[in-house]
């Protein structure tokens, strides 16, 4: 599997290089990127990893010495989180929230990003400058009128009360990615299915969708992310609307948690690393996914 | 105002005939015009009514109730005129949060984009173990503000692990109480935001990468190009469409800043890591009409960013996608 990318990091470009090197298990060039790769990981892990591992310590030895290995290790802070009814019921309303979200931004993202990235109309770069412009209106400055709003409408304090507006906030995202995606794909296949008697919905549904599958994951698991992160939104549309605790989303509860036993810091620390493990589960399966797709469609 | 735009009447469509036949010529120019734009709606409607009802129609509101002396309960009936804007530009710890602000759009352009574009040219290769590498650089993107933040607050804290583990080394004199000190406090943050944000930036990088024919590549080598050679003229012109879309992001999202400095310092020491959308929640609660003209000014300069770095960085990718669909 040596193949150009190795012979590449040759410092020489001498011609004859890439026949030799093919030959090497590995060069310097090799070593080298390990080395950076390592130190990133380093640094990526290294803190989430200290969150982890304090949560098997007592609170008592974290107070002595923070950074200690744990002497002996507990899973009590541990079995009393994932006992607890506000910690399942926050991981409900997280995934019920997320999936809601990201169904939602996806359908409503391809639809309107198959229309300006493919048709020709006036008003289509005002249409994509709307939405692009989207990205520069913070949710802070909506909270309180979509508050005001979704009490007028009976939603406050409901999950689609707080799923609707996520999905307009994320409309913006979606749609500035999506539409290189679907613009990508060459004019020569929308003329060979129009040739073949394909309408353009049908085009859609036939060639659009299914080759765009890369960029629809992406977004998709950027939404669903982004939704499952959401600290502002949900406390303001469904704290402030009077959710029950035990149904705040994870973020919410974590923070409200803390806040609550801060003097029990293995206890935190267990229930913020119990926090990040849907997240991360999510995201570790998907991201295979998304190589997988992403070189899937370019070596095709 | 742009809304109207979206909605022009049918017919005026087919403005230059010649212009339509130089592009991919897709269906008859003039043809089934009645139905294309009954695709449009259909297709783009949904979206359009979702988000002019839950993000337009909420931000306008807000610019209403910034001319207005209103604590978000009783009727709106004080108006103040552009009081409240004169109020925010005579504060001086507001001017302080701009300033944090722009520090770190600036830093995170300077510092993140090449270090994102130098991890993903190094990772966009064959090697052992690249999924796992790749999915560990993203662990930090992939956690909540929040819960980042809570974690960073424990292990910065005087008490917590980083000055913990600095006294381990030997190296305890650099030990010191990292967001608290007024100095340094706003640098710290950068540096948790460069943490948390990188992984982004390199996933962005690495699928724009994708999009290189490895053939371009392969060509390069053939004509004696080096490694280098190649990332510098082949690689990077053609990530640039990347690399700007990653710019806007970064700007927008610093512009934006509040989860992060909200639950680690609450923009403290003294002001040091206030950013405007902090400064709104703390002095807009309970004082709506003020809060709403801070976020009318954060929406503005944004506003005003975006579109000067649109016309200017963007215009060639928005051009090109436009006037023809091939590239």
């Amino acid at each position: 599997m040596t193949t150009l990318t190795q012979t590449s990091t040759q410092p020489r470009p001498a011609p004859a290089a890439p026949l030799n090197a093919k030959k090497k298990p590995f060069n310097l060039g090799q070593v080298w990127v390990y080395v950076v790769a390592l130190t990133v990981i380093a640094a990526s892990v290294g803190p989430v990893a200290y969150v982890w591992i304090g949560g098997f310590r007592r609170t008592a030895d974290i107070n002595a010495n923070p950074a200690g290995w744990p002497d002996p290790w507990t899973i009590d802070s541990y079995l009393n989180v994932l006992t607890s009814n506000r910690f399942w019921g926050s991981v409900f309303s997280s995934s019920l929230v997320a999936i809601g979200t990201t169904a939602g931004v996806v359908i409503l993202g391809v639809m309107a990003a198959f229309v300006i990235a493919r048709y020709t109309f006036r008003g289509r770069g005002g249409l994509y400058a709307l939405f692009a412009a989207g990205l520069m209106f913070p949710v802070t400055v909506a909270a309180l009128p979509l508050s005001i709003m979704l009490r007028d409408i009976g939603l406050h304090g409901t999950f689609p009360g707080l799923i609707i507006p996520q999905v307009a906030f994320a409309l913006p995202t979606t749609i500035i990615i999506l539409v290189p995606f679907l613009r990508a794909i060459p004019n020569e296949l929308e003329e060979a299915a129009a040739i073949d008697g394909a309408s353009r919905i049908g085009f859609f549904w036939r060639i659009m969708l299914p080759l765009s599958g890369p960029g629809l994951i992406t977004v998709g698991v950027l939404a669903f992310v982004n939704s499952w992160n959401a600290y502002l939104l949900p406390l303001l549309l469904m704290a402030a609307g009077g959710m029950p605790q035990d149904l705040w989303t994870l973020p919410l509860g974590v923070q409200q948690y803390s806040t609550q036993y801060s003097a029990d810091t293995g206890a935190v620390l267990a229930y913020t690393s119990l926090s990040m493990l849907p997240a991360l589960a999510f995201f570790l399966f998907a991201e295979k996914r998304i190589v997988g797709g992403l070189s899937g469609a370019v070596k095709g | 105002m742009t809304v109207t735009q979206a909605a022009p009447p049918p017919v005026a469509s087919d403005t230059g005939p010649a212009k339509t036949q130089t592009r991919a010529p897709r269906r008859k120019p003039g043809g089934n015009n009645g139905r294309k734009w009954l695709e449009i709606a259909l297709f783009a409607g949904p979206a359009l009514l979702v988000f002019i009802s839950f993000v337009i129609v909420p931000v306008a509101l807000a610019a209403v109730y910034s001319l207005y002396n209103w604590n978000g309960l009783g009727p709106l009936d004080r108006f103040i005129g552009l009081d409240n804007y004169v109020r925010a530009f005579s504060d001086p710890l507001f001017i302080k949060a701009i300033g944090n602000n722009a520090t770190i759009v600036i830093a995170s352009i300077l510092v993140q984009g090449p270090l994102a574009i130098a991890v993903a040219l190094l990772l966009n290769r064959r090697m052992r173990g690249r999924g796992l590498i790749r999915a560990l650089i993203f662990v930090p993107y992939v956690l909540a503000e929040v819960i980042a933040g809570l974690s960073w607050k424990l292990l910065l804290s005087p008490r917590g692990g980083i000055n913990a583990i600095l006294e381990g080394i030997g190296l305890g004199h650099l030990a010191k109480p990292w967001l608290a000190d007024p100095d340094t406090a706003l640098w710290v943050m950068f540096g948790i935001l460069t943490w948390k944000y990188l992984g982004f930036a390199i996933l962005l990088m690495l699928a724009g990468l994708q999009g290189v024919p490895e053939e371009l590549h392969e060509a390069a080598a053939i004509d004696g190009a080096s490694w280098w050679q190649t990332q510098w003229r082949i690689t990077l012109p053609l990530l640039g469409p990347t690399i700007r879309i990653w710019i806007f992001l970064s700007m927008i999202g610093s512009l934006q800043l509040f989860d992060m400095v909200w639950v680690t310092t609450k923009g403290g020491p003294v002001g040091a890591t206030n950013t405007m959308a902090v400064y709104m929640i703390q002095y807009g609660q309970g004082q709506y009409g003020y809060g709403s003209a801070i976020a009318v000014i954060l929406f503005v300069i944004s506003l005003i960013v975006a579109l000067v770095y649109q016309r200017f960085a963007m215009r060639r990718d928005l051009a090109g996608a436009i006037t023809s669909g091939v590239r």
